[in-house]
C-alpha cells in the first residue's frame, strides 16, 4: 500500500495504490491524515484518487470515514475519484456512496473543487 | 445439528402491515398475469419458482431466538426473545402440556429484545418443565425476575411452576452443557453481550449476535476470527451497513454484512447467516442487503467459498 500526493493549487491530490485490509490499515491512516491537516473551507480540498487502489476492506473503510470526519468540522472537502469496478462495488454495498462524492476521474473532480486546480491541469 | 430459526429481528418484534400484504399480493397477481393457474399445485408451484422471497413469504418479525435442535429429548436455544413464543406454542403442539421437557437456553445479553419472550414462553407456566438458564452477565436472575414484577407483568416470577436455574459461564472457558462443548466469548455491546460457539460430533455452530466489531483493531479481529474458525455456520449481527456502523451508529453495539463476510473469509466458515434485521427494513429491503452480500462474497473470494443466508423466522439449516 502507497500514499502519495501532488498539488494542483488549493487542491491536494492524494493517490493511493494497492490494498488494504485490518494488516495495513493503521499504516494506511498514518500515511492519510497528515495530508488532510489544512483540508478546510477556504483552504485545501483533498482529492483521492483511488485509481490504483485494487482492494479496500473495511478496515481501510473505516480510516477513510475517520477521515472524512476529520475534515467535516472545518468544512473541507473530500472527494474519492477513479474508483476501479470491485472498489466501486465495495463502496455501494458498505454504503460509502452516501458518505463522500465519488467522482469519475480526477480532473471532474478538480473542476467541481477549484476552477483554479482544474485550469491547472489543463495547462500541463 | 438442525438449526432453527424462531426470532430474527433486531431490536424489537416488528409486523407486517396491511400495505405491505396489499402490496405483495399486488406483486404476485402482475406476476401472475396471463398464467393459467387452476390448482392449488400448479399455484403453490407458481409461488415457489417465479416469486421471490421477498414477494412470496416474509423475513419475519419476533425478535432473537434461534433453537439447536440436536435430535435429543432436550431442547436447546439462544436467547429469549419473542421468537422462543411460538416455539414454545410449536413444542406445546407436538407434545402436548402433559410431557415434562427440558429447555437449555444461552442468553447473549439482557437486554430487553432478547429476554422480552420469556413472560410468553407457556413452559414456563406448567410444572414438570425444567428451564436450565445460562449466561457470562452477574445478575441474569434478577433481571428475569424484575421483567414479570408489578407493573411490567401480572404475573411474578415466584407463581411460575417450572423448575427454572441459572447457570453462570465464564468468557473463554469451554464447558460441556446440554450435550455441547460451549465456548462463550466476550463481545462488544453496551452493558457487554456474549457469543457462543457450540462443537457437537465435529460440527461448530457460531452464535454472535449483538456485536460491533473495529474493523481496523487487528488484535481483536484475530480474537474473533480464532471464535469463527472453521466453523460449519455464523449467526452473524449484520444489523446495519458498514458506513452506519463507523459514523452516526458507531459505538450501537451491531455489526453489518461487510464484516460478516470478512470475518467469515478470513475464518473459513463454510456459512454465514446474516441476523438480527433492523427493525426498520421491509422484506425487499433484507432481500436486497443479501444480494449484495453475495455480490460482495463473489467479488473478494479468494479460493473459500462461503455461503451466505439470510436468517427468516421459520429458516432451518442443518450442519
Amino acid at each position: 500500500m502507497q500514499v502519495s500526493a501532488v498539488r494542483y493549487s488549493d487542491v491536494l491530490v492524494v493517490a493511493v495504490k494497492g490494498r488494504i485490509d485490518y494488516m495495513n490499515a493503521e499504516e494506511f491512516k498514518a500515511a492519510l491524515l497528515p495530508h488532510l491537516v489544512n483540508c478546510a473551507a477556504g483552504r485545501d480540498q483533498i482529492v483521492l484518487d483511488l485509481s490504483r487502489l485494487e482492494y479496500v476492506s473495511s478496515a481501510g473503510l473505516r480510516v477513510l470515514m475517520i477521515a472524512a470526519k476529520e475534515v467535516r468540522p472545518r468544512k473541507g472537502r473530500l472527494v474519492a475519484v477513479s474508483l476501479q469496478p470491485v472498489v466501486r462495488e465495495i463502496f455501494e454495498i458498505s454504503r460509502f456512496t452516501l458518505v463522500f462524492d465519488v467522482f469519475d476521474s480526477v480532473q471532474d473532480a478538480l473542476r467541481a473543487l477549484s476552477p483554479k486546480a482544474a485550469a491547472m491541469t489543463h495547462t500541463g | 445439528m438442525r438449526v432453527r430459526f424462531w426470532g430474527t429481528r433486531g431490536s424489537l418484534p416488528v409486523s407486517l402491515t396491511a400495505e405491505d400484504i396489499k402490496v405483495k399480493i399486488v406483486e404476485a397477481l402482475l406476476a401472475a398475469a396471463g398464467r393459467n393457474l387452476k390448482t392449488r399445485a400448479e399455484a403453490e408451484a407458481f409461488v415457489a419458482r417465479d416469486l421471490s422471497f421477498a414477494i412470496s413469504h416474509t423475513y419475519g418479525g419476533n425478535s432473537s431466538c434461534v433453537e439447536l435442535d440436536l435430535g435429543t429429548d432436550e431442547y436447546v436455544l439462544c436467547d429469549l426473545g419473542t421468537g422462543v413464543r411460538p416455539f414454545g406454542l410449536d413444542v406445546l403442539a407436538r407434545k402436548g402440556p402433559r410431557t415434562p421437557c427440558t429447555f437449555h437456553v444461552f442468553m447473549s445479553h439482557l437486554h430487553w429484545d432478547h429476554i422480552m419472550g420469556f413472560p410468553f414462553f407457556p413452559h414456563a407456566y406448567i410444572a414438570g418443565n425444567r428451564i436450565v438458564i445460562y449466561g457470562c452477565h452477574a445478575g441474569i436472575e434478577e433481571t428475569f425476575r424484575k421483567q414479570h414484577a408489578a407493573p411490567c407483568f401480572p404475573v411474578d416470577f415466584s407463581r411460575l411452576s417450572a423448575k427454572i436455574e441459572f447457570v453462570k459461564l465464564e468468557a473463554g472457558r469451554r464447558v460441556r452443557h446440554a450435550g455441547l462443548d460451549v465456548t462463550p466469548k466476550l463481545q462488544q455491546h453496551s452493558g457487554d453481550s456474549y457469543g457462543y460457539r457450540f462443537e457437537r460430533g465435529g460440527k461448530v455452530v457460531v452464535y454472535s449476535t449483538d456485536s460491533e466489531h473495529m474493523p481496523d483493531d487487528a488484535a481483536s479481529t484475530d480474537e474473533v476470527v480464532r471464535f469463527f474458525r472453521d466453523a460449519d455456520l455464523v449467526i452473524f449481527d449484520a444489523m446495519y451497513s458498514l458506513a452506519d456502523t463507523v459514523s452516526v451508529k458507531e459505538d450501537w453495539g451491531h455489526s453489518s454484512n461487510v464484516v460478516g463476510v470478512e470475518l467469515c473469509q478470513h475464518a473459513r466458515v463454510k456459512h454465514l447467516c446474516l441476523y438480527h434485521h433492523e427493525p426498520v427494513h421491509d422484506d425487499a429491503k433484507i432481500a436486497s442487503v443479501l444480494r449484495e452480500t453475495l455480490r460482495l462474497e463473489e467479488i473478494t473470494r479468494s479460493g473459500h467459498a462461503l455461503r451466505i443466508s439470510s436468517a427468516y423466522d421459520g429458516l432451518e439449516i442443518t450442519v
